[in-house]
């Protein structure tokens, strides 16, 4: 692929910025192009996490009115696309209330940190063929190390609190985050093992270079990455941290006003960076077949963030929510062992492809099949097992309360 | 290392470092402790990115503020009614005494010895060569400390199981 | 103005100095434990510094060793705060002045 390279050319936004950051390093100080490129890299992710905020939130709110038989918010504006700005304006405007028994200090800096994580992830990920903020050799661990930390800011808004829906909800949340860490820390490892680097940039272009989708050749670890991702940013299938019908808000019981604005937006900020790391990591990025000759990565990149994010709000307007103990048991029961053997496999077949000095052309579809007939094989057959050791407490037929030894008040003894 | 970045970077780090560290001496509260830790253990992270180790600061982000520090806050919330106070014991002045006097001799010893310094730059990438070295060097280490963490993770579970 | 080794071997002194303070005179056991997880910090930072500044660049042994130090300092705060659980569930304190059952 050769770009221009040249300012104007706007395929790679990262071209004009280099321009810039020449002409800083031939004129100025020698630091002076570091902090450039910082600050200058750290704003456009912060306005176009704000700009896909701002849409998505009423988009997000149309879609699930259209699944839901209904029609959404239409009143602000022409389909009520200014919905999302007189929200801002409500969460800026509103009281923040700090009751009198919270601890102050943890209280207000809970809202200020939960957002930290999620914008650092965005540091890795390139949009483009240059468009990335660092290119780190560990971007993948980056990722992950990045989004264990995010459980510290939220455990502060739940302890501080000092309510106990606040604590339970702190604890489910850190809990599940711990929990799924694993199967998603897994799931990125059989990528790494087919890309032989953890420098985001690299995997794209392995991609690239290969014709090929990790999607293809990894199915399991997408299907482990999704599900562990959808937790993560703890959206409706999985938002058992603020159960609204089990523990009021959870760890946002008593914020409000702007400072629960930080946490909600925070929630979507997560989103558009799961979406983020799967279109980097298993759908090839910037790159479309050849089609970023012509049409900028940065469009492809984005069109592929936002498809999956919409798959996100698909997945909250159609499925119920779980339950705690369904949660956990499906992190530790149903995905790690799938993600282990998805690793296992994959290390098996980097090493049946290297050591046979197999062509690339020759062997990835076969891989890929095989690969995609494992995972379907392996989520029947886990779901089977696991679904035949039924508890032998389960009745067969419906009984009454009294025959499990219940007492009906009036009819004691 | 005597560019403007890594000597900015590193007076920064040490000083967050060391601050936070001082703090969980200071703090009364055990929460507050627990947290400037965390703040300490990322300070750490930053000053193993000005020594160009990748790989070690981000297993030190994953592992120390990701997961012990988790451990620590469930350890403190699952012992409800004890003190959540960080007071010390007699032994607060004998400790000042033998910790300032630890300080000195590891710094005087650091200072005094040549340590037969190479002039080398940075690492270009450690990951890699971590790696390789995990799984052809020292791969009897790399086995033992997996049956070490697998017996610990037994054994914390069979500790604390209630039956 | 330079960062030297001997910068960073005094910033781990100092850290290893505050972590053994704090594992000597806490009273809480889990502020015990935090101590010991600082001097396992300032060991790590020395054994990295000196990999950066003294051992020969292809060799990365200095942070084999800190990947080991992580994983039992993991492993070891794990049983660490097991047994706090275990011993606050027997007698309802964590407090080291007050788990005294095995003195003289």
């Amino acid at each position: 692929m050769i770009f221009l390279a040249e300012w104007w050319d706007l395929r790679d936004l990262g071209n004009p910025v280099g321009k810039l950051l020449e002409l800083l390093g031939d004129h100025g100080p020698d630091w002076l192009p570091y902090a450039v490129s910082a600050i200058v890299g750290s704003i456009t992710i912060v306005v176009f996490l704000l700009v896909s905020l701002l849409a998505f939130a009423w988009v997000e709110r149309r879609l699930l009115g259209r699944m839901q038989a209904r029609l959404g918010p239409n009143r602000v504006g022409p389909w009520g696309v200014f919905q999302s700005i007189a929200d801002a304006i409500k969460f800026v405007t509103k009281e923040a209330i700090t009751s009198r028994n919270v601890d102050r200090w943890m209280f207000w800096a809970a809202p200020v940190l939960v957002a930290v994580p999620v914008l650092v992830v965005f540091a890795v990920l390139p949009f483009g063929e240059g468009m990335v903020l660092a290119d780190l050799n560990v971007g993948v661990l980056f990722v992950i190390a990045v989004g264990s930390v995010t459980a510290i800011p939220i455990f502060m808004a739940g302890w501080s609190s000092n309510n106990k829906f606040s604590l339970l909800g702190a604890m489910r949340e850190v809990a599940m985050l711990i929990s799924y860490e694993l199967p998603q820390v897994l799931a990125l490892l059989g990528v790494v093992v087919f890309a032989g680097t953890m420098r985001m940039n690299g995997i794209v272009g392995w991609q690239d270079e290969h014709n090929t989708w990790l999607i293809f050749l990894q199915p399991l670890a997408v299907l482990i990455y999704l599900i562990a991702g959808t937790v993560e940013i703890n959206r409706t299938p999985t938002d058992i941290a603020e159960a609204e019908s089990e523990i009021v808000a959870g760890y946002h019981t008593e914020y409000s006003g702007i400072k629960f604005g930080m946490f909600w937006l925070t929630e979507y900020f997560a989103g558009f960076a799961i979406a983020a790391i799967i279109a980097t990591v298993y759908l090839g990025g910037w790159t479309l077949w050849g089609l970023e000759e012509w049409v900028p990565g940065w469009i492809i990149f984005l069109a592929k963030l936002y498809g999956l994010f919409w798959l996100f709000i698909w997945m909250r307007g159609t499925l119920p929510r779980l339950r705690i103990d369904q949660l956990m048991g499906f992190a530790w029961k149903f995905l790690l062992p799938l993600a282990l053997i998805n690793i296992f496999v994959a290390g098996l077949e980097v090493l049946i492809w290297r050591e046979n000095d197999l062509a690339a052309e020759a062997v990835l579809p076969g891989f890929a099949i095989a690969n995609l007939v494992l995972a379907g094989v392996l989520i029947v057959a886990w779901a089977r097992f696991l679904g035949r050791a039924r508890p032998s407490w389960r009745p067969a037929r419906a009984r009454l309360v009294k025959e499990l030894g219940a007492v009906v008040y009036g009819q004691e003894g | 290392m005597d560019d403007v970045g890594s000597v900015v970077a590193f007076w920064m780090l040490s000083v967050m470092t060391l601050g936070a560290a001082v703090m969980v001496v200071a703090v009364r509260n055990l929460i507050y402790a627990v947290l400037f830790l965390i703040l300490s253990f990322i300070g750490v992270a930053g000053l193993y990115l000005t020594l160009s180790a990748d790989f070690v600061a981000i297993a030190q982000v994953l592992i120390y503020a990701g997961a012990v520090s988790v451990l620590i806050l469930f350890a403190v919330l699952l012992t409800p009614r004890a003190a959540r106070d960080n007071a010390e014991t007699f032994l607060q002045v004998p400790g000042l005494v033998l910790a300032t006097l630890v300080a000195v001799t590891i710094g005087a010893i650091a200072l005094v010895t040549d340590w037969n310094e190479a002039t080398r730059g940075a690492f270009p990438e450690t990951a890699g060569a971590i790696g390789e070295a995990l799984l052809d060097k020292y791969v009897l280490p790399f086995e033992i400390a997996s049956v070490i963490l697998l017996a610990a993770m037994i054994g914390a579970i069979v500790l604390v199981r209630e039956d | 103005m330079s960062v030297e080794l001997g910068h960073y071997l005094m910033v781990g002194a100092i850290l290893f100095s505050i972590g053994l303070y704090v594992a000597l005179a806490k009273r809480n056991a889990v502020g015990i434990l935090m101590g010991i997880e600082l001097m396992f910090n300032a060991v790590n930072l020395t054994l990295i510094s000196f990999s950066r500044f003294v051992s020969p660049p292809t060799d990365v042994s200095g942070h084999v060793f800190v990947v080991f130090v992580i994983t039992v300092a993991a492993a070891e705060a794990a049983l660490a705060l097991a047994l706090a659980v275990v011993v606050y569930r027997n007698r309802e304190t964590i407090d080291i002045d007050r788990i005294n059952l095995m003195r003289w």
